[in-house]
């Protein structure tokens, strides 16, 4: 059971790591890079509590094996805010109350994240699709939705809620 | 003492949660967050069969493994005798509990723990999990409630004999207990009626699913000194569950609640802990454990299924005589489901003179069922509130005028015996009525559903804390872990008292060893609870602080008043002083007395009770069968919201964990007694794209055993989805579905059979 | 006197069936006691496991709470929470 060396990118910061064959990114990420931001709540892609952005794209880490992030751009919810300055998404979640209890808060974060850099004008419709693969239990989502809308505004440089 | 409404400058406004940053960029440490040196890995090895006879375990091939450090059974925990079972705060039966968290004799559902491992790594851990030979003698299993009441049915306990029946039954049943509650003839009662509705309703048992499965590290101290650190509800319950189950001090033990990825009820007791320590114990190092979604669904207590048969009776004019309800819950493998609540709570919005409520609490060889969100009420208010709309329908009369006729209010006498005062069952009512959702037509095709619920709501032990540092900055310390923002209003009602800004007070929340006990985050009763210790708390610091400006003015402690966050001289006659603020006294802390602090410890009474009423409209689609819900709409009495923000959140929570149990969640079971759909693909619970948003409209009936008027809020919500949403579909097309979940396929074979008819 | 009214059906085996007693205690904890001498296993059984409402406020694990003759006093099942 020999671990594999891997060079990956995560947050903008060259990095390292050995992991075994069978380690999902995800374990990766939180066991052996102690990047424990990026959750598990069921480990067969149905929840998102671990979305993280790869090479552009919205995944879930569970879904992804440690060693195919072997030379990819990989963001975290660790990278989203700019050092001391949050993320418009991650302000207006605090704003609106979007969090409870906070366990899917991270997943959604980065997969509100990749929508808005997908698409900076989407309808609620819309908005309730893409988020469609990030379960929430405590809040029935209509927060998380007003955030969202409203943090697209922000981006858009609209200050009328 | 009880705060003024027009007076308060914290309490009701809305400022970001002092927890809020960590948890948005990931740095909060949930259960599974925690490293500690030397860590290993711990996993449980499960039954795979729903009822079976544990005949032996082999571990030997196990532990010879490179990496494996230690293999826990039964036999390393105490046999809890039945005698002792209730030893501890509140009616636990720690044998029962012991049992479930590792099978001793018997596997009672598949899932069941039978023995756990401890290794360096996870994979490591996995490989010694089927190196674990266990020989079982498989035996027939029963799973649904009606089946394990019959007389042939599979016995799971030898030494349960049914309670409170006459006479005394002599033979082991899977009926743990009979529940019984009257008021007034209900023979007669019905005679009286001009008008009656039946119906038989069944659910079929649903989980909490919270995103966040159960995780722990603990670790057991060479000197017998304990560390928790755990996803719970309770970090004092851990604790003491812990101890009891592992026969520790419980002094010994040292808990921390870490963030908690949401618990409804399902983490107010313990799983994994036990195991993780007793393994810790065995091998001299810290282990962490956590739960596969998988065994999350397979082995970790869900909520009842049940069946139940309604019965109302009323007059023409639509006052109700006579209200009959028999419910039987699935308890799982052990004694205990919310039978009782569950009858208690369907009737208790209304004024009825002559009702009878049966209950029946039955196990079954499923996982046993913890604590859900209101636990019994939901599933018996479905029943009630359909057949509330039934009788509606019958008598010609508008839904919510047939609940205003026959509503509780003040001086209303339940059936369960006490008379309610300062409710606002009608008050919610009247909200509903004059909402803009039941006000606004409804689109062609579309059907619109109304239906109430209730929630006793508890108060019990809660601790906080209050401490002034020497900036006058300061911190609280509750005891409750924080489920849903209450750190947020328990920093604001100590705020209040300050008279301070929101961000002046920062609140984090304490281990069993930092704050006094404090009873579980669950009940609805931190708000109510907790806010009331630290709010006292925070008034026997501004007393502090007035002595200490007293001090400083060498004046008498009375010519001291507190406003604005600064002391100020009581009148001319005191003296011509400059206000003192918190940072000028706190400044001068040692010379003045000491540090400026203090905890308060209560055991809260007077929880008020709160009431819902819901408004849902739907769309069915007639060929796929699928409910689309259009617009919802829920409205709550909630005493005064502390802040309004996370108000809103436990509603509108509420109501989609409602709305996901009325139209897709169940366990599915084959045929073996396994669960079929053990994951979220297929357990399914409700996604953005199903919901809309969700308005949640407050009702301010002040409770006034609290200082500000606070009612416990998280509960009541996930009472009416439910009927809500079945009284929606009957009215869009014609049908009553008596069974949950309204999913798809039942819904189209609803429509199928009603067509054929 | 006190009037109490026992809710439910759990207490019935100690009292013979009977639901309404008069009592002289003046709060829960005489209420217990009791009951205890009265009907052996009683006094454990509602101190256990069942909350009292006075005058419609429920009262749970509180020793204190105060029994007056022209009260509403009845002993339910007590209640948890999720």
């Amino acid at each position: 059971m020999s671990k594999h060396h891997v060079t990956t990118t995560i947050n903008g910061e060259a990095t390292e790591f050995l992991c075994e064959t069978q380690q999902t990114l995800l374990d990766t990420l939180r066991d052996v890079l102690g990047l424990t931001g990026s959750k598990e709540g069921c480990a067969s892609g149905d929840c998102g509590a671990c979305s993280v952005i790869m090479d552009g794209k919205l995944v879930c880490s569970c879904l992804v094996l440690g060693v195919e992030a072997e030379g990819k751009a990989i963001t975290t919810v660790e990278g989203i805010a700019d050092g001391d300055h949050l993320h418009p998404v991650q302000q207006k979640f605090l704003e609106h109350a979007a969090l409870q209890c906070g366990f899917c808060t991270p997943g959604f974060i980065v997969a509100a994240k990749a929508l808005l850099d997908e698409n900076p004008n989407p309808t609620e419709t819309e908005a309730r699709y893409w988020l469609a693969g990030n379960l929430c239990r405590c809040t029935g989502y209509d927060k998380i939705i007003r955030a969202v809308m409203d943090a697209a505004a922000e981006m858009r440089g609209e200050t009328v809620r | 003492m009880n705060y003024v409404p027009s007076d308060l400058k914290v309490v009701g406004t809305r400022p970001i949660r002092p927890d809020g940053v960590d948890k948005v960029t990931g740095r909060a440490q949930f259960g599974a967050d925690m490293v500690m040196a030397g860590m290993l890995w711990g996993k449980v090895k499960r039954s795979p069969h729903a009822h079976a006879k544990i005949v032996s375990i082999d571990a030997s091939k196990a532990l010879k493994l490179t990496g494996v450090k230690a293999v826990v059974t039964a036999d390393d925990f105490p046999d809890i005798p039945s005698e002792e079972a209730f030893v501890g705060e509140g009616p636990m039966n720690f044998r029962d509990l012991s049992r479930n968290c590792m099978a001793r004799g018997k596997a009672l559902y598949e899932g069941h723990a039978v023995a756990a491992v401890a290794a360096t790594t996870q994979a490591i851990a996995e490989q010694a999990l089927e190196l674990i030979d266990v020989k079982y003698q498989v035996l027939p299993h029963v799973i649904d409630v009606e089946a394990a009441m019959a007389d042939n049915a599979p016995i799971l306990h030898d030494d349960l004999f049914t309670a409170n029946v006459e006479p005394k039954a002599t033979k082991p049943s899977n009926i743990a207990k009979r529940v019984y509650f009257h008021k007034g003839d209900i023979a007669a009662g019905f005679k009286g009626a001009d008008v009656i509705v039946e119906g038989r309703y069944t659910t079929e048992p649903v989980h909490q699913a919270y995103i966040e499965p159960h995780a722990c590290l603990c670790a057991y101290g060479a000197d017998g000194q304990c560390t928790i650190f755990s996803s719970s509800q309770g970090q004092f319950m851990t604790r003491s569950y812990v101890a009891k189950l592992l026969g520790i001090d419980i002094a010994n033990i040292r808990a921390t609640a870490a963030e908690i990825g949401g618990g409804f009820g399902g983490k107010t007791l313990v799983y994994l802990e036990p195991l993780a320590l007793a393994l810790s114990k065995k091998c001299g190092r810290p282990v962490k454990m956590q739960m596969t979604r998988e065994e999350v669904f397979r082995a970790s207590g869900p909520t009842s299924g049940a069946t139940m048969e309604v019965k109302l009776g009323a007059k023409k004019d639509g006052t109700i005589v006579a209200a009959q309800h028999v419910l039987k819950y699935q308890a799982g493998a052990f004694p205990g489901s919310p039978i009782q609540p569950g009858c208690m709570c369907g009737f208790a919005m209304y004024d009825i003179p002559n009702v009878e409520v049966t209950g029946y609490d039955v196990v079954s060889n499923r996982p046993k069922v913890a604590a859900y969100r209101a636990p019994g009420a939901p599933i018996a208010s479905f029943a009630v509130e359909s057949a509330m709309d039934d009788l509606a329908r019958k008598l010609g009369k508008d839904p919510i005028a047939l609940r205003e006729q026959n509503g509780a209010r003040n001086g209303t006498k339940t059936h369960y015996g006490p008379t309610h005062q300062n409710i606002g069952f009608l008050a919610t009512l009247e909200a509903a009525k004059s909402s803009a959702h039941w006000k606004s037509p409804l689109k062609p095709g579309q059907g619109r559903g109304i239906a109430c619920g209730f929630w006793f709501n508890i108060g019990g032990e809660s601790s906080a804390a209050v401490h002034v540092a020497e900036d006058g900055s300061v911190n609280a310390v509750s005891g409750s872990p924080d489920i849903g923002g209450s750190r947020a209003s328990i920093g604001m009602m100590v705020a209040e008292v300050l008279q301070v800004p929101a961000e002046r007070v920062r609140t984090i929340v304490g281990d069993t060893s930092s704050i006094g006990f404090t009873h579980v985050t669950g009940g609805s009763r931190v708000t109510f609870a907790t806010g009331m210790a630290a709010t006292m708390a925070a008034e026997k610091v501004v007393d502090q602080l007035k002595s200490r400006a007293a001090a400083i003015w060498d004046i008498t402690p009375e010519a001291v008043d507190w406003r604005d966050g600064a002391a100020h001289p009581a009148g001319t006659n005191a003296g011509a002083f400059e206000p003192l603020t918190l940072s000028d006294i706190a400044l001068k802390a040692a010379r003045t007395g000491g540090p400026i602090t203090s905890e308060v410890s209560v055991n809260a009474q007077g929880a008020g009770p709160g009431f819902g009423a819901h408004i849902c409209d739907v769309e069915v689609d007639k060929e796929t069968g699928q409910v689309t819900i259009v617009r919802y709409t829920a409205v709550q009495d909630v005493g005064r919201a502390i802040h309004p923000s996370y108000v809103e959140g436990q509603i509108q929570g509420g109501a989609a964990q409602g709305i996901g149990w009325a139209l897709n969640e169940e366990y599915i079971y084959d045929k073996n007694g396994k669960m079929d759909n053990a994951g979220f693909l297929d357990y399914r619970v409700p996604v953005a794209s199903d919901l809309p948003l969700i308005e949640a409209i407050m009702v301010e009936v002040p409770n006034p055993r609290h200082p500000f008027g606070a009612r416990g809020v998280g509960e009541v919500p996930i009472v009416p989805p439910m009927a809500a949403v079945a009284n929606a579909i009957r009215d869009a097309v014609g049908l009553r579905m008596p069974s949950l979940p309204m999913s798809p396929p039942k819904v189209r074979k609803a429509l199928d059979t009603a067509n054929g008819d | 006197m006190p009037r109490v009214v026992i809710s439910g059906t759990s207490c019935q085996r100690f009292t013979g069936g009977k639901t309404e007693l008069e009592v002289t205690a003046t709060n829960f904890r005489r209420l217990v006691v009791e009951l205890e001498q009265r009907f052996p296993g009683l006094g454990k059984q509602v101190e256990d496991s069942m909350a009292i409402a006075i005058d419609g406020e429920i009262y749970q694990d509180a020793y204190s709470a105060p029994l007056n003759p022209d009260s509403e006093i009845v002993l339910i099942p007590k209640i948890g929470g999720g």
